[in-house]
C-alpha cells in the first residue's frame, strides 16, 4: 500500500532526479546533505570561537604580556604583542554569540534535526526541501557576516554576547558599538530567518510525517527533543527579533526605546524616557529559552545513545516526554532570574526565583533516568557513550550551581563573577557540546558510512572531561572569591593576586583540552575519507535510521518506507533472541506492546 | 498541492500516516506555526510598549486629543472617527477573504477572483489611510514648547481649548543664512527650522492675556494639567528650551517622545505588513486568474494567504485597542 508519505515525497521531489553538482553538494535540498553542510559550518565556526577562548585565557593568566600567538592573528589589536584592551572585549563577546547560536544552536540542532527526522520517522525528507535548503543558506549567509565583522576597522562588538544597551545603542560608546555591531545585528537577523524556516520544517514534519504506525508514543526521544526544541525556537527567537529591531531604531533613527537621558564626552544626548532594562527583559526573554533550544537536541541525543549503548530500555520513557515539555514550559516564565541585579523590582526577583527552582525538578527527572538507565546494564563503552556519560556528568554538576544561581539572595552575592562562568559553561556549554560529540560519534556511520577511529575517539573524551573539568571546576572559587568575569585584566586589584595561579591552571588546561580538539578533527576529516566501513547498524539499534541503505539516496529508502510496530527502546526484550529488536519488526503472535 | 488527505484505512490506534492529527497539509501548518512566531515578535514590540507606556502613566498623551483628523474635514475635532473607519476597512476585507476561500472551497473561479481583489482594495484604502494618517501626525496642528527636561508644554485659552502657536504668536523676519556648498557649510540638523522662535513666543503668550500653559500631567480627572497665568509665563520663561511642531522620532509636540516612537515603530511594522499582504494577494490574485489553482483543482493557496491576512487584521485590533483606545 502507498501511505501518504509516498505520494507527497514523490509528488514533490520527483522532477529533480538529475543531480549535478551543485545541486547535490552545493544547493542541495536533501535533508541529510543538509545536515552534513551544518555540521562542516558548525566545526568552522566552533573552530573560531574555541580559538578565541584560548587567546583571552592567555590574556587572563599571563595578563599584558607580550604573546608571539596574539601578534599573529591579532595584528594591529596587539601591538608588540600585548593584548589590547577592546579586542579581548569584543574576543569575549563574539566567542559567546559564536558557540551559542552558531555552533551548539545551528550547529547541534541543524545538524542532527536535519539527519534524524526524517530518518527516524521514516520519512522521504523534510516536509520542504526547499526551506530547509534556504534555511541552511540563510545561516551560512549569517556566519559569513559575523566573520566579517571580525574584520571591521574599528573592531567587531564588544559590549558582550548579551549586547546590553547603552554600549550596544550608542554607535560612539565604544569601538566596537559602530560597524561591529551593526553587523552583528544584521548577521542575528538572518540568523532569526534561518532559525525560524528551519524550526518550521522540524516541527510540521515531525506532525505530519510520520510513517504508518509511527505514534508520537513510539517516537524516539530524539525526535521528541527536536520536536520541543523547534517550538521553542518558534516562540523565543522572535522575541529577540523585536528587541534587535528597536535596538536599531534607536541606533541609527534616534528613537528613545532603550536610552534614557545620557551624557557622552560633555555632550548630551537628545534621548529620555528609554529603559535599558526593557532591552534585558526582551533579550532574556529569548536568551533563557535559548539555553534550553542548545541542551534539549543533547538531552534527546544522549537518551537514545544511552539505551543504545546500556542495552536496555531507556528508564521512564513517558516521564522523559512530560519533563521535556515542562522544561520547555517553564523555560519560558524564568527569564528575569539574569535580571537579579538589573534594577527590577526585588518581589518579581522573588517570583523568578520560584519559577527558576522549578526547572530543578524536570531536570532531576532527567539525570535520574539516564542513570537508571545505564543501571546493571550491559554497557557498551564506545566514544559516543563515554561521551553521554560526560554529559550527565556535567549536566549534574552545572545544575547544581544553577541552583543556587537561581535564587535571588545568593544570586546576588556571586553574580557576574567567574562563578557564573563555571555554571553556565558546564550545564549548557560542555554538556551540550558533549551531546554534540556523542551524537557525532554515534551517528558518523549513518552520515558519511565509514566509522569514526574508536582510539582516537578516546583519547579525545579523556583529555576533553579532564580539561573540562580543569577549566571550569576552579572557576568556582576564583567566582566565590569575587573575580568578575568580563575582566581584561585583573593585576590593579591586590585583593585577587592570590588568584593569579589558579588562573593559570586554568589556561593550561584550556590550552590542552583546546590543542586536543585538532585530534578529533583529524579523526573527523580523516575517517570521512578513509575510515572503516560501516555495517549496516553498527551499533545495533533500534530505530529506523539504521534500516536505511548506507548509501546515501534520494528518499531514504529504496522501495516502501519502513511501518512501525513497536517503541523504539526494545533493548533485550524477554522472548526474543537478539538483544533488541527494530521498530520495524511485526510483533510476535501473543507478544505484548511494552507499556511505556 | 497534493497534499490532501489521505484515508489509508488503517483502524484503532494504530498511526496510519499522513495528515492524520491536525488534519492540515504541511504548508497550511507551516503558516500556523508563522503566526505564532509573528505574533510573539508583535507581543514583544506591545510589551514593550506597555512597559514604557506605564513608566509614564502619568504623563502619557490622551490618544482622543491627538487623533481627531478625518481627511476633507479641517479644524474639525472628530477624535477616533477616522481610525475607526480603517479598522472597519480592514475587518470587511477579512470577511471578503472568507468569502473567497469558501468560494474557493467550492471551486468557483469567478468568485475567489472577485473577492480577492475586494480584499485588495480593502488592503490598499488602509494603507493609504494610514499613510495619511502618519503625514497627519508628523505635521500636527498646535505646536508646543519643550522645557528642559524634555516635557512638552501646551497651549489653551480659559476656557481650556486647545490654542495652536499660530493663534497668538506672530513670526519675525528672519534673514536665513543660505547654505550652499560653496561657502563651506552643510545641513546637518537644522534642515527645518520650527516656524517662531522661542522669544517670538514668549512675546506672543505675554501680549495674550487669555492663553494658559498645559503641562503633560495627568490631574485626577484624567485631564492634563493647565497652570496658572503667572505659572503659564513662569514656566516657559525658564524652562522652555525649543519650539515643536509636529512628531518625528525625537521629539513630539504631543507629549514623551517614546509615544510618537511607539506610533510611529509598531504601526509601521503592522502597515509593512499589511503591505506585504497586499502584494502576496496580489500575487495569488494573478494566479486565481490564471488558472493556476484550477489546474491544482485546491484553492489551498488562497486558504494559507487568507490565513496570514487574518492575523494582520487580528494584531491590528490590538494595535488600536492599546493606541487608540485605552
Amino acid at each position: 500500500m502507498s501511505t501518504h508519505a509516498d505520494t507527497h515525497a514523490h509528488d514533490d521531489h520527483g522532477h529533480h532526479h538529475k543531480e549535478t553538482f551543485v545541486t547535490k553538494y552545493i544547493f542541495s535540498q536533501d535533508h541529510k546533505m543538509i545536515a552534513k553542510q551544518y555540521l562542516i559550518t558548525g566545526t568552522i565556526m566552533g573552530v573560531i570561537g574555541v580559538l578565541m577562548s584560548l587567546m583571552f585565557r592567555m590574556q587572563i593568566a599571563w595578563p599584558e604580556e607580550p604573546n608571539v600567538l596574539f601578534e599573529a592573528l591579532l595584528g594591529k589589536w596587539a601591538p608588540d604583542g600585548v593584548m589590547d584592551a577592546d579586542i579581548y572585549l569584543a574576543l569575549v563577546t563574539i566567542h559567546g554569540t559564536i558557540m551559542v547560536f552558531f555552533v551548539l544552536t545551528a550547529g547541534l540542532s541543524g545538524t542532527f534535526s536535519n539527519l534524524l527526522i526524517p530518518l527516524q520517522i521514516g520519512a522521504r525528507d523534510m516536509a520542504s526541501g526547499f526551506l530547509n535548503m534556504v534555511s541552511y543558506w540563510l545561516f551560512f549567509l549569517s556566519s559569513v557576516v559575523m566573520v566579517i565583522s571580525l574584520f571591521v576597522e574599528a573592531g567587531p562588538a564588544a559590549a558582550g554576547w548579551t549586547i546590553y544597551p547603552p554600549l550596544s545603542a550608542l554607535p560612539m560608546a565604544q569601538g566596537g558599538s559602530g560597524m561591529g555591531m551593526t553587523l552583528w545585528l544584521v548577521s542575528m537577523a538572518i540568523f532569526i530567518a534561518s532559525s525560524l524556516l528551519g524550526s518550521l520544517n522540524y516541527i510540521v514534519t515531525v506532525i505530519n510525517l510520520r510513517t504508518k504506525g509511527m505514534s508520537m508514543t513510539r517516537l524516539p526521544l530524539t525526535i521528541w527533543a527536536f520536536f520541543v526544541t523547534a517550538i521553542i525556537g518558534v516562540v523565543s527567537f522572535p522575541v529577540l527579533l523585536s528587541a534587535a529591531l528597536l535596538l536599531i531604531m534607536d541606533r541609527s533613527f534616534g528613537t528613545s526605546f532603550f536610552l534614557s537621558d545620557i551624557f557622552i564626552q560633555g555632550e548630551v544626548l537628545h534621548y529620555q524616557g528609554g529603559s535599558p532594562v526593557l532591552f534585558e527583559h526582551l533579550f532574556w526573554f529569548l536568551g533563557h529559552p535559548e539555553v534550553y533550544i542548545v541542551i534539549l537536541p543533547a538531552m534527546g541525543l544522549v537518551s537514545e545513545i544511552m539505551a543504545s549503548s546500556s542495552r536496555k530500555p531507556i528508564f521512564g520513557y513517558r516521564a522523559m516526554i512530560m519533563s521535556i515539555l515542562a522544561i520547555a514550559f517553564l523555560s519560558t516564565i524564568v527569564w528575569g532570574h539574569h535580571m537579579f541585579i538589573s534594577g527590577m523590582n526585588p518581589f518579581l526577583g522573588s517570583v523568578f526565583t520560584f519559577t527558576t527552582l522549578l526547572i530543578a525538578i524536570p531536570s532531576a527527572v532527567k539525570a535520574f533516568n539516564w542513570i537508571t538507565t545505564i543501571w546493571k546494564g550491559n554497557l557498551q563503552m564506545n566514544p559516543a557513550m563515554l561521551f553521554s556519560i560526560g554529559f550527565v556528568s556535567t549536566f549534574i554538576t552545572g545544575g547544581l550551581t544553577g541552583i543556587i544561581l537561581g535564587d535571588s539572595a545568593l544570586d546576588i552575592n556571586v553574580h557576574d563573577t567567574y562563578f557564573v562562568v563555571a555554571h553556565f559553561h558546564l550545564v549548557m556549554g560542555i554538556s551540550a557540546l558533549y551531546g554534540m560529540f556523542a551524537g557525532i560519534y554515534h551517528w558518523f556511520p549513518k552520515m558519511f558510512g565509514r566509522m569514526l577511529n574508536k582510539n582516537l575517539g578516546y583519547i579525545h573524551f579523556w583529555v576533553t572531561a579532564v580539561c573540562a573539568y580543569g577549566v571550569f571546576f576552579p572557576m568556582h572559587f576564583i567566582g566565590m572569591a569575587g573575580l568578575p568575569r568580563r575582566y581584561y585584566t585583573n593585576s590593579n586589584f591586590p585583593l585577587f593576586d592570590d588568584l593569579a595561579d589558579v588562573n593559570v591552571i586554568i589556561t593550561i588546561f584550556a590550552l590542552v583540552g583546546g590543542v586536543f580538539q585538532l585530534v578529533y578533527l583529524y579523526n573527523f576529516f580523516s575517517s570521512i575519507f578513509f575510515g572503516k566501513k560501516t555495517v549496516q547498524n553498527p551499533w545495533r539499534s533500534t530505530t529506523l535510521e539504521w534500516t536505511a541503505p548506507i548509501k546515501h539516496i534520494h528518499g531514504n529508502w529504496e522501495g516502501e518506507i519502513p511501518h512501525v510496530y513497536r517503541w523504539s527502546y526494545d533493548y533485550n526484550k524477554p522472548g526474543h533472541d537478539v538483544d533488541f529488536v527494530p521498530q520495524n519488526v511485526p510483533l510476535k503472535e501473543g507478544e505484548e506492546e511494552l507499556h511505556h | 498541492m497534493s497534499t490532501t488527505v489521505v484515508n489509508t484505512g488503517t483502524e484503532g490506534k494504530t498511526w496510519g500516516g499522513g495528515n492524520q492529527p491536525l488534519k492540515a497539509s504541511y504548508g497550511k501548518m507551516m503558516m500556523w506555526f508563522f503566526i505564532v512566531s509573528d505574533a510573539l515578535t508583535f507581543s514583544g514590540f506591545l510589551a514593550a510598549y506597555g512597559f514604557s507606556r506605564f513608566k509614564f502613566i502619568e504623563s502619557w498623551p490622551i490618544a482622543d486629543e491627538v487623533f481627531t483628523h478625518v481627511p476633507f474635514l479641517h479644524g474639525q475635532e472628530l477624535p477616533m472617527i477616522y481610525v475607526a473607519f480603517m479598522t472597519f476597512v480592514l475587518i470587511m476585507s477579512s470577511v471578503t477573504m472568507v468569502l473567497a476561500v469558501d468560494a474557493g472551497h467550492k471551486m468557483q473561479k469567478t468568485k475567489v477572483t472577485w473577492y480577492m481583489f475586494l480584499t485588495i482594495i480593502g488592503g490598499l484604502i488602509f494603507v493609504g489611510s494610514q499613510a495619511w494618517e502618519w503625514a497627519t501626525f508628523i505635521k500636527g496642528d498646535y505646536g508646543a514648547i519643550q522645557t528642559k527636561g524634555g516635557n512638552i508644554l501646551q497651549f489653551v485659552d480659559t476656557e481650556g481649548k486647545r490654542v495652536a502657536l499660530g493663534d497668538f504668536v506672530v513670526a519675525g523676519h528672519r534673514d536665513r543664512t543660505a547654505h550652499e556648498r560653496k561657502n563651506g557649510l552643510w545641513f546637518v540638523d537644522e534642515g527645518t527650522l520650527p516656524t517662531y522662535t522661542m522669544d517670538e513666543v514668549m512675546h506672543g503668550l505675554e501680549s495674550h492675556e487669555n492663553v494658559l500653559v498645559r503641562t503633560q500631567m495627568i490631574n485626577e480627572h484624567g485631564e492634563k494639567t493647565v497652570l496658572s497665568r503667572a505659572e503659564s509665563l513662569k514656566q516657559v520663561k525658564e524652562n522652555g528650551i525649543a519650539v515643536v511642531e509636529g512628531a518625528n522620532l525625537k521629539v513630539n509636540e504631543y507629549g514623551s517622545p517614546l509615544f510618537a516612537d511607539f506610533f510611529f515603530f509598531i504601526t509601521g511594522f503592522h502597515g509593512f505588513h499589511v503591505f506585504s499582504g497586499v502584494v502576496i494577494n496580489i500575487i495569488i490574485f494573478f494566479n486565481v486568474i490564471l488558472g493556476t489553482y484550477e489546474k491544482r483543482r485546491s484553492y489551498e493557496m488562497v486558504e494559507k494567504v487568507g490565513l496570514y491576512w487574518h492575523f494582520v487584521d487580528l494584531v491590528w485590533v490590538f494595535v488600536f485597542t492599546f493606541f487608540y483606545l485605552v
